[in-house]
């Protein structure tokens, strides 16, 4: 990516560089060791926080890699993208003494770096089950589900529709979070345990049924995403410069060059979750004058955290509340501008002002949301509960062979971190279900 | 403000910090940006006999580190002072000669022959220093060639060394003491019955500070080997508070003077000393840990305390805490209290309960009505005070003494009166309470 260093090296640069060995001997030792710790209950993974940090402050971070990894495998990628500031962080007790955490996310990806630099996969595999587990999808949760699978003893192999590995960690993620190949070098450390195999660009509903599945492999577990992005139904829609934040955010990950990607100088973002925002702060950072990000609710209702919008704020992005879009006007077949209506919230319902104001746009990104793709499962063999799967508490679906896990599933919360987490518990249940099945 | 002009053994200083016979005494270059800094007497660096000693050209310290790598223990190798003396004492006339407010004592260290110790200490009389101290505390290499330490451990060698020196010299004699020994009384009965002016303590302790697990060599390492050396430094700091207590407060030593040395590194340290019966202090780790102007913390805090108690002058604190530090048989065993969490102050972070469930009395809460909640149970609290030490919030944990009612653990009425072990019905060999 030789043309991309100079102009945009904020593109590839790290949101928040690593901490130095001394760094993290600092910040370790501000983490109090708390009992029965809160950071631990927030962690959806929850991995023993005040045992890593001890570790790390013992000079012994490898060790505190490892028991990040216990809990998540994919410690290294949520130490990059986890919102700690709504998650462990927010449930630091330091927060009460001085209204300033300790630095959980940094510190895990000092111990999680250090681990993975070391060389040497920490797990072994458990003696052969002579089992097959099929994992659709290899995004965190299939990636924590295989490995997890794996290390006792199952055969994985894993589909998945991309021709790289990772799912949103290596296209639907801004590319400050993860810079330097992080996603690729992360399933390479996943795949070292053994016993997995990759099968890319196949893709569920086309390629395999879920049927063949059923017959081929002892169990299945189900992580597609949501791979279909929320459509604006709305007038001038198709125009050229109308565009899916979440393909936008793709192309860019994937680009050999980002000078070749035309941002144009004024771009409109409609949403206000995590896409959204790196949607926006990424076309800033691509060179695009103007951003604006507008969202039909109140700061508080985005579902990006606070510290993301500071993060767009700072980046020169603009945010607008309150307001839809009602149409977008374009020249010739080139978007021109976007119209919205200010709206307002009236007994808890959103309603049209009627008042009117128009962006100027050269691109427009849609990123209101995505939905499981048609066609992917087959609702005759799983139950789908709001158009998502559902599933029991140990992500087992309505199938006594089909597990799933991720985006996909109902009730989830769009974090990779849940994401790890719905794989491991899959991957125990299927391991209990296969060794009763002995 | 308080005056803080000191007067120990009859040696006068501006303020009652010295520098202690260590490295920042070693010479007049050091010396002099001592006093430039504020610091109101120093104690000059042991000298020996020539020819002079010699140092390991390696690693002399080894260090102690809190989590946060803060200094807390610092361990020497160095012995007494490596240049000649004629050197030593041409620069300590000078030096006493141009700073002639300030305290100029001279640590001294010969092998244990009367004729050695009068020789040097003609020798000393000549340059003008205010007074001597005879070093009988290093624990590490001069120990090994009969000085310093191995003559600090044997009463009957102080009590002689220090009657040699009061024969020959009209300075006062200030003899310091080695902690290396069971009971710091004795040397200092010693001291006394030698004649000393005074005593000062405590001089380092025998130590190893740490091993390189990948040499195994003990720290520091001399190419591979380590010898134990002498530690000092905030660490150090109770183990010498007790010994100046104890010389403070035996019927014997009671009115020795006492200069104070172990650990002191902020005003604060100083004044629990003096406080104890020290009538003045020594400092030489925190210097070494930050450089001579933290004496400008140790005078204005101590002024500001001063001022605030209501104390005119030095001799209004020393020994203040002397008569409340007694026996363990005659602690008030009526005396009950029961910690107490601030709420508003607790940050939830769950340590007074785990210790107190894991190593204590099971006398804090964790959950209450489903709610993540410390509090105390007094049913179970027995006052031990476990909570308050590991807390890491300041006065969020107090122990409240309880003066009335019942004491609902022991299921007693509180009862107002004192009353001490040594009658306590529980005692074999309890005497009459009468």
């Amino acid at each position: 990516m030789a043309q991309n260093s100079a102009l945009f090296s904020e593109l590839m640069s790290d949101l928040h560089p690593p901490l130095s060995g001394h760094e993290a001997g600092v910040e370790s030792d501000r983490c109090y060791f708390c009992y029965d710790a809160p950071c631990v209950t927030a962690c959806p993974t929850g991995i023993d926080v005040p045992l890593f940090i001890r570790q790390i402050q013992t000079n012994n971070p490898a060790g505190a890699g490892k028991t990040i990894f216990d809990e998540n495998i994919l410690g290294g990628m949520c130490a990059r993208v986890c919102p700690t500031e709504t998650l462990c962080e927010q449930a630091c007790v330091r927060n009460s003494a001085e209204h300033k955490p300790v630095k959980i996310g940094a510190l895990q990806r000092f111990a999680t770096d250090t681990l993975m630099g070391n060389g040497s996969h920490p797990y072994q595999r458990a003696a052969e089950s002579g089992k097959k587990v099929v994992v659709v999808g290899a995004g965190p949760a299939g990636l924590a589900c295989a490995h997890r699978l794996a290390m006792h003893g199952h055969n994985v192999d894993i589909l998945d529709a991309n021709s790289k590995p990772g799912g949103l960690n290596e296209y639907g993620i801004a590319s400050y979070k993860t810079p330097d190949n992080f996603a690729q070098r992360e399933v390479e450390f996943i795949l070292d345990i053994g016993g997995i195999d990759i099968k890319n660009e196949i893709q569920l509903g086309q390629q395999v049924q879920l049927g063949e599945l059923l017959e081929q492999y002892d169990a299945v577990f189900i992580a597609v995403g949501l791979k279909d992005a929320n459509q604006v139904s709305l007038e001038g829609a198709s125009l050229e410069g109308v565009e899916d934040a979440v393909n936008f955010i793709a192309n860019l990950r994937q680009t050999e060059d980002y000078s070749a990607l035309d941002i144009g100088r004024r771009v409109v973002v409609i949403g206000g979750g995590m896409t959204a925002i790196d949607a926006a702060v990424q076309a800033k950072l691509l060179g695009a004058d103007d951003v604006t990000l507008v969202y039909r609710r109140d700061k508080e209702s985005m579902n990006a955290s606070l510290f993301e919008q500071d993060l767009a704020q700072t980046n020169g992005v603009k945010i607008i509340h309150h307001a839809a879009p009602v149409k977008f006007i374009g020249e010739q077949n080139d978007l021109a501008e976007v119209e919205f209506e200010y709206t307002r919230q009236v007994d808890g319902k959103l309603q049209g002002t009627g008042e009117k104001f128009t962006l100027p746009a050269d691109h427009a990104f849609n990123a209101i949301g995505q939905v499981l793709q048609k066609g992917v499962v087959d609702a005759d063999l799983i139950t789908l509960k709001n158009s998502r799967i559902a599933v029991n508490e140990e992500r087992q679906t309505s199938h006594q062979k089909i597990w799933a896990g991720g985006d996909c599933i109902a009730g989830g919360d769009d974090l990779t971190v849940s994401a790890v987490q719905d794989g491991k518990l899959a991957a125990e249940s299927i391991h209990r279900y296969l060794s009763s099945k002995n | 403000m308080a005056d803080l002009n000191s007067s120990f053994a009859g040696i006068k200083s501006p303020n009652p910090f010295w520098l202690a016979s260590a490295p920042p005494t070693d010479k007049a270059y050091n010396v002099v940006r001592a006093f430039e800094a504020g610091w109101g007497g120093v104690v000059w660096k042991t000298l020996g006999e020539d020819p002079n000693v010699v140092n390991v050209n390696g690693p002399r310290y080894g260090a102690v580190y809190s989590a946060d790598r803060r200094l807390i223990g610092l361990n020497n190798i160095e012995l007494i002072t490596d240049r000649p003396l004629q050197i030593n004492l041409d620069e300590i006339k000078q030096v006493k000669r141009d700073w002639p407010d300030r305290a100029m004592v001279v640590s001294l260290m010969v092998p244990c022959e009367e004729k050695n110790w009068k020789d040097i200490l003609r020798k000393v009389e000549d340059t003008g220093a205010d007074g001597v101290e005879l070093n009988f505390g290093c624990p590490h290499g001069m120990s090994e060639r009969g000085m310093g330490a191995s003559v600090g451990q044997v009463p009957e060698y102080i009590e002689m060394v220090t009657r040699w020196c009061k024969e020959v010299s009209s300075l006062p004699v200030i003899v310091k003491l080695t902690p290396n020994i069971t009971d710091i009384r004795y040397p200092a009965r010693a001291a006394l019955a030698g004649g000393a002016d005074a005593v000062s303590l405590i001089n380092t302790v025998s130590s190893i500070v740490s091993v390189n697990l990948d040499t195994m060599s003990p720290e520091p390492s001399i190419d591979g080997k380590g010898s134990h050396g002498g530690y000092c430094g905030p660490a150090v700091k109770p183990i010498a508070l007790n010994m100046v207590a104890e010389i403070a407060r035996d019927s014997d030593t009671k009115n020795l003077p006492i200069s104070g040395i172990g650990g002191i590194t902020t005003w604060r340290d100083a004044a629990e000393f003096m406080a104890l019966g020290a009538g003045n202090v020594q400092v030489c780790t925190a210097a070494m840990t930050y450089g001579f102007r933290v004496v400008e913390e140790m005078i204005t805090g101590l002024n500001a305390w001063m001022d605030e108690k209501g104390h005119a002058n030095i001799d209004s604190i020393v020994g203040k805490a002397t008569p409340n530090v007694t026996d363990w048989q005659y602690l008030n065993l009526n005396y009950v209290t029961k910690a107490r969490i601030d709420q508003d102050a607790c940050i939830k972070c769950g340590r007074c309960h785990v210790v107190c469930e894991d190593t204590s009395h099971q006398a804090i809460t964790h959950i209450v009505n489903g709610e993540r909640h410390f509090e105390v149970i007094d049913e179970e609290c027995v006052g031990c005070n476990l909570c308050v030490s590991v807390c890491p919030v300041q006065d969020c944990i107090t122990m409240e003494e309880i003066t009335s009612g019942m004491d609902v653990r022991t299921n007693s009425p509180i009862n107002p009166d004192y009353a001490n072990w040594t009658t306590h019905a529980n005692n074999p060999m309890a005497k009459d309470a009468t």
